[in-house]
């Protein structure tokens, strides 16, 4: 069968269950969208191209199935950077398809041309440059295959307009190799046994789960073992909804702006679990201080991140699931009564400290947003956040049930996510309440994207956090710079007018008494919406340990009169 | 510490700005990187030597495997190699002096390649310490100019024990190297 590169690119994308993609056409992609009208895939036309690459990354976060960008050459590709790069810090499976000058006139400094596969080397899986029609085929199908495979990643195809347009036979690869010894390895005997006789001696274990949970579907195995070995579980920000909030052994979030008492039980543990995790610096705080009385288990797909920061005594590569399937059997029943009452009292202490239980004293506070958005959504909400205080207050006190329910840029830390990522999300499970929280900055970054919402007709619920500053650098200028609020203050549009003027309810509220009703109103509505959340505007996310500071040397929230005696 | 790593990788147009690439992002220190042809049609071979007091070479070799184009990594430093490096040193030499340079070079097993009215230039091969030597010398009659390949290294012996990552791992267990659900 003859087709043209256009249409092999498509006839791959629907074997590999693309349904949609997310993309803005140009000069270099337009063979591409020409043959696109006669395939079966929903393309959503963005307002940026990096909108683009947020919503592939929401849609493949919220799914787990790998999301596809398409932009044109030049400009097109370089827009849709900053979400690659976000995507391959966070390992989302996603596709980039780019359009790319005629091959006759690569490296002519033709209009619209870049250097695509140079600019992404470092921030893709991989990426590959097509020039000829024949190559189509096994390109996308190679990079689908890559995207998903160990640890997953974007991956870029850069495809020249003339490969694009010759005609070629089309052969679809039935299987697809990956050169060299790709395969993810065996997990040894003799590690599993190592780390059942570590888990066997431990007498204050703890497990720090992350993302990798999420992407090996590891959840209720997670579960398992932490109930069989009593084992309590500190989350990391993407590791949230991997193990439930309301489980007793569930600690939250650790790290920069984890609850005191989880640093303080890392710090405290004698057998640290770190189960589909990093080990990032925004986790560790100082690694020369880092868990130092633990012995460290550390289970991940990929080796290379295997004492890349924190040595560990037992490594094991593998997924994450298959890894603790084999180990459960062979660790012990155990309880660790004094180690969970240990911690306790941590959790008590920070509970007088909590500004959720301070009474209402007139002024609207972030965290109460976040409370009382979780309880008036009992919970069962898809937020999608976007970067700065509001996103720790979220982990903090949003309580993530199950996975694949808080999606948010943890790596890159990329501002301007929250609303692209947030449509990608909703259009792949469109039966879920999806919510964006984002801050006045960051909104402002993507806003653009109202439009696209719009067009799409998602029900997708918008709460800006404003309080008229960058809350977090403020913080850190507040914290660090001597109160010198250099450039943070931030003027911002009316957000209730700004959405109407996209044709989307807006809402404003400026005390606590009216976050629940109001948010209630727009469930209600089966419309989009967006609430202008007016807060505090000073206010500082605690606790924090300061950038390369020990973890237990954490700034605390003063504790108050009213906290102590609410 | 120096390891040396052979890598095996696909000759492909770009591979080799994907592992400098990786190399520079990761801060990862290359005293020497040579790159060539293999037994292999399709296969370049690598051979790099990389400052490891920084980065450990098991994890330099593990982000060098995570690149799709290749195939293999081996740290044959512990292990019996036979390793070269080729110098051709342009020196000051005088007419008279020739006969002096010849013996010098011989003890090297070195060759004067190219003769010029006031210069010659030397080629010689050799594992690095040995090449060194020789240029340590020559420099004291005035190097004028100096190209080195940079170390290539074989192992010893057949070439069937070349231990691959998946020859080294153990029984396997169940439910383990299964594709993560993505």
């Amino acid at each position: 069968m003859n087709l043209t590169g256009a249409q092999i690119l498509w006839e791959c994308l629907v074997r590999e269950g693309v349904d949609t993609v997310f993309g803005y056409p140009g000069g270099a992609i337009l063979p591409a969208y020409d043959a696109l009208l006669q395939y079966p895939i929903r393309h959503v036309l963005v307002r940026h191209e990096q909108g683009a690459a947020h919503m592939a990354d929401g849609y493949a976060r919220a799914s787990g199935r790998v999301g596809v960008a398409v932009a044109t050459s030049g400009p097109g590709a370089t827009n849709l950077t900053t979400g690659i790069a976000t995507a391959m810090m966070d390992s989302i499976p996603t596709v980039f398809i780019t359009g790319q000058v005629p091959s006759k006139v690569l490296g002519t400094d033709a209009f619209q041309e870049t250097d695509v596969t140079g600019i992404t080397l470092p921030i893709t899986k991989h990426n590959v440059l097509v020039t000829e029609a024949k190559d189509v085929a096994h390109s996308v199908r190679e990079a689908f295959a890559i995207a998903r495979h160990g640890r997953p990643g974007p991956v870029l195809v850069d495809i020249c307009k003339d490969a694009q347009q010759a005609q070629t036979e089309f052969v679809w690869p039935e299987t697809i190799e990956l050169p060299g010894d790709k395969q993810v390895p065996m997990v040894r005997w003799e590690d599993l046994a190592k780390a059942a006789e570590l888990i066997a001696q431990a007498q204050r274990p703890l497990i720090l789960a992350g993302q990798g949970v999420m992407r090996s579907g590891a959840s209720a195995v997670l579960q398992a073992y932490a109930e069989k070995t009593d084992t309590p579980v500190a989350l990391t920000l993407l590791g949230l909804g991997g193990f439930p909030a309301s489980h007793p052994l569930c600690l939250g979030m650790m790290g920069m702006h984890g609850e005191a008492y989880v640093n303080t039980a890392i710090q405290e543990a004698d057998l640290l679990l770190a189960f589909g995790m990093r080990f990032d610096d925004r986790v560790t705080g100082k690694l020369a201080t880092y868990a130092q009385h633990s012995k460290k288990i550390h289970v991940e797909i990929d080796p290379s991140e295997i004492g890349k920061n924190v040595p560990v005594d037992v490594g094991i590569v593998g997924d994450l699931r298959g890894v603790i399937e084999a180990l459960l059997p062979h660790v012990p029943s155990k309880r660790h009564e004094a180690w969970r009452i240990r911690i306790l009292g941590g959790q008590n202490e920070t509970r007088t400290r909590d500004i959720v239980h301070q009474p209402d004293n007139g002024h609207l506070y972030a965290a109460h947003v976040m409370h009382d958005l979780w309880t008036a959504t009992e919970g069962g909400a898809v937020v999608v956040t976007d970067v700065g205080q509001h996103q720790m207050w979220e982990a903090q006190y949003y309580r993530h049930e199950k996975p694949r329910t808080l999606i948010t840029s943890g790596g890159l830390g990329t501002m301007g996510f929250a609303l692209p990522a947030a449509i990608g999300a909703k259009m792949a499970r469109p039966d879920a309440e999806v919510w964006v929280i984002a801050g006045d900055g960051g909104f402002q970054m993507t806003q653009c994207e109202l439009a696209t919402l719009q067009q799409e007709k998602l029900d997708i619920k918008i709460a800006v956090v404003n309080n008229g500053y960058l809350g977090m650098v403020r913080q850190w200028q507040e914290f660090f710079y001597d109160k010198r609020y250099a450039s943070t203050p931030m003027l911002s549009p009316d957000f209730v007018k700004l959405a109407e003027a996209y044709g989307i309810a807006g809402h404003r509220v400026t005390t606590r008494a009216e976050i629940a009703s109001t948010v209630q109103a727009v469930r209600a509505s089966g419309e989009p919406a967006l609430i202008d959340f007016r807060v505090e505007k000073e206010e500082a996310v605690y606790p924090m340990v300061p950038a390369g500071a020990d973890l237990h040397a954490m700034i605390r929230r003063p504790a108050t009169e009213e906290g102590v005696t609410a | 510490m120096k390891h040396t790593l052979v890598a095996r990788v696909l000759d492909e147009p770009g591979v080799l700005n994907r592992v400098a690439s990786l190399f520079r992002r990761r801060a990862f220190n290359i005293d020497s990187l040579t790159v060539g042809h293999s037994e292999a049609s399709g296969v370049s071979r690598m051979t790099i030597v990389v400052d490891t007091r920084r980065t450990p070479a098991a994890l330099v070799a593990e982000n060098l495997r995570k690149l799709v184009p290749v195939l293999d990594v081996e740290d044959v430093t512990h292990r019996p190699t036979v390793s070269r490096d080729l110098a051709l040193v342009r020196v000051r030499c005088a007419p008279g002096e020739r006969s002096q340079m010849a013996d010098l070079v011989a003890i090297f097993r070195g060759k004067i390649v190219d003769v010029a009215p006031e210069s010659v230039i030397v080629e010689v091969t050799g594992d690095e310490g040995k090449v060194d030597g020789l240029v340590d010398l020559l420099r004291e009659r005035g190097i004028l100019e100096m190209v080195r390949t940079g170390k290539v290294a074989l192992v010893r012996g057949s070439k069937a024990d070349v231990k691959t990552r998946a020859a080294d791992m153990d029984q396997p267990t169940s439910g383990n190297g299964a594709q993560p659900t993505v």
